[in-house]
């Protein structure tokens, strides 16, 4: 059963938990920029957490279904309509054939997740459905969806309508947000004054946020003096290259702190001052230009029981929706 | 007669002008037709045209020019006819 894409969005794309294990060679790790609406998605409708859904950063799609089936959509607060009737979000619900799927203007968060039972059936690459636009592959003929598309849906395993994610563990957006970061591994090389003011300061995030990288207005960070060593280049801000974390915060030339998401460049030269916390991924890329944004330095084993808790929230959405474990 | 109020679609920075040096898209008193492009509104790279949605007078323009918006705000308001 396929489902006609009659308009794409922004810039929709096929994604599932991502291909992890190939950054050494450049491959990032690509998968839904939220993790947990992406799941909380292909739970709803009944389908194993690596199911492929689609991932529609502000603007929804114009979905049309073929045949019947189940339909959830999660993430981002945006008006759901189907045949321009209210449908609702963290809940699941049926479509008949010919029936389309609209969204209304975005309301808070940043990103959308469309689960249809079955998943979308495009080709596994590098053991993955997710789409890495930058280099052509995965997902749907390597790219973002495109007006007149038609995807192929998988076999269901099981999806019926009226399962809902409990209010508890639906997440609440808002345009202030801490991000929790481990500060390093080159933060050495921003002064005492530099450090507090990442810390201390409030950044902005501008338009230039997608799944490569989030960008943020703010001060200009100050660096140590120092001779650069060879290899490295002549702006305070270079590095000798280095493998970049995804999470990262690199700042060129002091000015404009860009963290690192799902679909980054895996290594470069400039020095990467903090690292957001992989549990608060998540929340970045749920982050829509203008959120004031503050970074909150957090020690490792703090990082760790973050990454805990946030794996046993995904067991609490698998026991609420009746997911075996 | 009837107003009509265009709204972004997107958040993001706003442009009322295809390029710097270029002439606005719309001023107040120009004449639109749905299709005719108002705005740019700029996000993740991407320049996506902003349409009036109506035919009409251009009565009010609300967003400013490089102004950051969000999704539903209003960017001017059309007298309809």
């Amino acid at each position: 059963m396929p489902v006609e894409i009659l308009e794409p969005g922004l810039a929709s794309s096929i994604q599932d938990r991502g291909r992890p294990g190939y950054y050494n060679v450049g491959i990032p790790p690509s998968g839904a920029a939220d993790l947990r609406a992406a799941a909380a998605a292909n739970l709803l409708v009944g389908n194993p957490l690596d199911a492929a859904v689609i991932e529609s950063p502000y603007m929804g799609p114009v979905l049309r279904f073929d045949e019947p089936t189940v339909v959830a959509v999660t993430g981002a607060d945006m008006p759901v309509m189907l045949n321009g009737e209210p449908a609702p979000q963290w809940e699941s619900f049926a479509v008949a054939a010919g029936d389309q799927l609209t969204f209304g203007f975005l309301r808070a968060g940043a990103r959308i997740y469309i689960a249809v039972a079955g998943g979308f059936d495009v080709p596994v690459v590098l053991g993955s459905r997710s789409t890495y636009a930058l280099g052509g592959f995965g997902g749907f003929q390597g790219r973002n969806l495109k007006k007149g598309d038609v995807v192929p849906v998988g076999r269901p395993s099981g999806g019926v309508p009226g399962q809902v994610v409990p209010e508890t563990l639906r997440p609440v957006y808002s345009r202030d947000v801490e991000l929790r970061v481990v500060l390093g591994l080159y933060d050495y090389r921003l002064t005492d004054a530099g450090r507090s003011c990442l810390l201390e300061s409030e950044w902005t995030l501008t338009p230039v946020a997608d799944r490569t990288g989030f960008r943020y207005s703010g001060p200009v960070l100050e660096w140590e003096e120092r001779v650069q060593p060879f290899g490295a280049g002549s702006d305070p801000s270079n590095i000798v290259d280095a493998g970049y974390p995804v999470g990262s915060i690199q700042v060129p030339g002091g000015v404009e702190p860009i963290i690192l998401h799902r679909d980054a460049v895996s290594g470069g030269g400039y020095a990467m001052v903090a690292s957001v916390i992989s549990a608060d991924l998540n929340l970045v890329a749920q982050c829509s230009p203008g959120t004031r944004t503050r970074f909150v330095a957090v020690t490792l084993d703090e990082a760790l029981r973050a990454r805990a808790d946030s794996a046993d929230r995904e067991l609490k959405l698998r026991q609420a929706l009746g997911a075996a474990t | 007669m009837s107003e009509h109020v265009v709204q972004s679609p997107l958040p993001g920075v706003f442009y009322t002008r295809p390029a710097p040096d270029k002439e606005p898209f719309v001023e107040v008193g120009s004449v639109v037709s749905a299709d005719t492009t108002v705005g740019l509104v700029e996000v993740m790279k991407q320049f996506a045209e902003v349409k009036a949605g109506a035919s009409g007078t251009v009565t009010r323009i609300h967003a400013e020019n490089e102004s950051i918006i969000g999704p539903g705000d209003g960017i001017l308001t059309i007298e309809k006819g």
